[in-house]
């Protein structure tokens, strides 16, 4: 459903709704101080690539979530299982097709990898499906409960994951066209680390054509800023929601994979240990905010990595750290959604 | 059109409806007055179930819809502009209208008659409907609700806050959408506003429906309106 515009408009006399650049500075200002203090550009180069591909990956993953607390307020903290689900799902496919994943032809291990992408997609959105049916529909409005029931909801997929997988550690390889690095000027750059910024930007691309450019989109906007005015026009808010929530989880299920063959190994605790930055991340870029979860995504995974180089004791911290700041600078997050 | 009949609504562990009884007649535009808190606006998110009645009945066209769900409300015929007006401030003011219009694109000819009293529709079509002034963005959330026909309008409180010129344009709006036969309930508290609009009047306090007529009746005899809405006799001399 693509949409056109209607009515040959005339000159608008008010000002423009302008594109608030401040927290989109916040990026190259940050990576411009780093590089001082990093003091060798090419090992600056390496660590803002790690810090962008890991940026994207968190923004596949979070945003979905996101927009599943924009849109019905819930609290979601079972988000975790869909990517550990997801990851383990890809297994199924690249474990029996090592051969070609190892395989010297970029196009089988692309097929391979493609595959076990849908796989790991189509099991997280059903399984996203039955978990909003079950687990969260019973407890919409109630935060507590949500809170309570979603992480239950994680451990028990945590459980599932061991008795069909088992408790151990699952390796997995990163296919053989995507392993080593180009070499720009002196500074090494994994191939993985683009691709997995080349698919976070395809993602963020596609979730911004869908919002801004489908009646889909307008209604999912809408819809994170007054539900309730989205039902006074006749629209099923609830169906868009569980439409979002499928799609979240599937997204999940991606960055799960993706995160998976970036640590080239797999636990079933991946999910819930990634989430305290999933989290951190929708906070910091104003939640139901897709904008913000991008920006967000980046600035956390940017400043994980140049303090993990510069200072490794003040990393674990480093993030709660940004988050304060971010908040003490707009405590809505950097893109606050408008809020009947 | 609409009838309501003994309804009871329960907000949490207030009980603020008790007992409406309320007749909207078919083409007319019934105002729904009472000082505040006397649940007018309760009255009207009842109807569009977006609060349920917990005893009672709403009739809409021969259909009962006491617990019909909002969208299906919406989808009989009923449209609604809050109190808050409930425009979406990220969209533009093209996408609020695209919106409202769930054949799909707006009618051309529905729009033109729309920007007929409502001009700066027009002049701020792809403006973010937040950057509008209060009385542009009450004029949006009546358009919303118009830009396709609908059975029956329930607006509340459209000139709360509004300069009198906008109200004006208000007066004229309802005076076309009224032309077309567009049944509405309105609630309001400006007397003065309503009292050359209605056709009817209820008067509501404590929940409940304490007087219905004509609004002639109650325009012409300040006794009732001090009785009732407790307006000074020299108010309207």
């Amino acid at each position: 459903m693509t949409l056109t515009t209607t009515s040959p408009p005339a000159e608008a006399e008010l000002p423009r709704l302008k594109l608030d650049v401040a927290p989109l500075l916040v990026l190259p200002i940050l990576a411009v101080l780093a590089l001082p203090l990093v003091g060798s550009f090419p090992t600056w180069v390496t660590l803002t690539v790690a810090g962008l591909a890991m940026g994207m990956m968190i923004f596949i993953m979070a945003s979905g979530l996101t927009l599943v607390f924009g849109l019905m307020d819930v609290l979601n903290f079972g988000h975790g299982a869909f990517v550990s689900v997801g990851a383990f799902t890809a297994t199924l496919v690249l474990l029996p097709m090592q051969g070609w994943m190892q395989a010297d032809s970029a196009l089988m291990n692309l097929t391979a990898l493609g595959l076990a992408i849908a796989l790991a997609m189509l099991v997280t959105g059903v399984l996203g499906w039955a978990f909003e049916r079950v687990i969260v529909m019973p407890v919409y409005g109630q935060h507590l409960k949500q809170i309570l029931v979603t992480m239950g909801g994680m451990i028990v997929a945590e459980q599932m994951i061991h008795v069909v997988w088992g408790p151990d550690q699952i390796p997995l390889p990163l296919p053989a066209s995507f392993r080593g690095a180009i070499l720009v000027g002196d500074a090494a750059i994994e191939k993985y680390r683009l691709i997995a910024v080349a698919v976070g930007l395809l993602v963020f691309a596609a979730m911004f054509l869908v919002l801004n450019r489908t009646k889909i989109g307008l209604l999912i906007r809408a819809g994170v800023e007054n539900g309730e005015m989205v039902e006074a026009l006749g629209y099923r808010i609830r169906r868009l929601f569980v439409g979002v929530f499928v799609a979240g989880s599937a997204l999940a299920g991606l960055g799960g994979v993706l995160w998976g063959l970036y640590k080239e190994t797999l636990t079933a605790a991946m999910g819930a240990d990634i989430m305290v930055l999933v989290f951190i991340v929708i906070i910091i870029g104003g939640l139901g905010s897709v904008g913000g979860c991008f920006i967000g995504a980046l600035l956390v995974a940017l400043v994980a990595n140049y303090t993990g180089f510069l200072a490794p004791k003040i990393a674990l911290v480093s993030n709660i750290l940004l988050m304060v700041a971010i908040l003490l600078w707009r405590p809505q997050g950097l893109y606050p959604v408008a809020r009947r | 059109m609409l009838t309501l009949t003994g309804v009871h609504t329960h907000i949490g562990q207030y009980h603020i409806l008790q007992g409406v009884d309320l007749v909207v007649p078919r083409g007319g535009l019934t105002v729904l007055l009472g000082r505040n808190g006397a649940g007018k606006t309760t009255t009207l998110r009842t109807i569009m179930g977006l609060w349920h009645a917990s005893r009672g009945a709403l009739l809409f066209d021969g259909r009962d819809i006491t617990q019909a769900a909002t969208p299906d409300i919406s989808c009989a015929g009923i449209a609604y502009v809050p109190e808050n007006m409930g425009i979406f401030s990220d969209l533009t003011v093209r996408e609020n209208l695209l919106l409202a219009a769930r054949g799909g694109e707006p009618d051309t000819a529905r729009l033109e008659w729309i920007f007929g009293f409502f001009p700066a529709l027009r002049k701020f079509w792809n403006q973010a409907a937040g950057t509008l002034s209060g009385g542009q963005k009450q004029m949006l959330a009546i358009a919303r609700a118009i830009v396709e026909p609908r059975k029956l309008l329930l607006v509340d409180e459209p000139t709360k806050g509004l300069a009198p010129a906008i109200i004006q344009s208000l007066i004229a709006a309802f005076r076309e959408l009224k032309a077309t036969e567009t049944t509405i309930l309105l609630v309001e508290q400006n007397f003065s506003f309503v009292k050359s609009l209605g056709d009817t009047v209820a008067v509501m306090d404590d929940g409940r429906i304490v007087h219905s007529g004509g609004m002639d009746e109650l325009a012409e005899d300040r006794e009732l309106q001090q009785k009732l809405l407790g307006l000074s006799l020299d108010a309207h001399q």
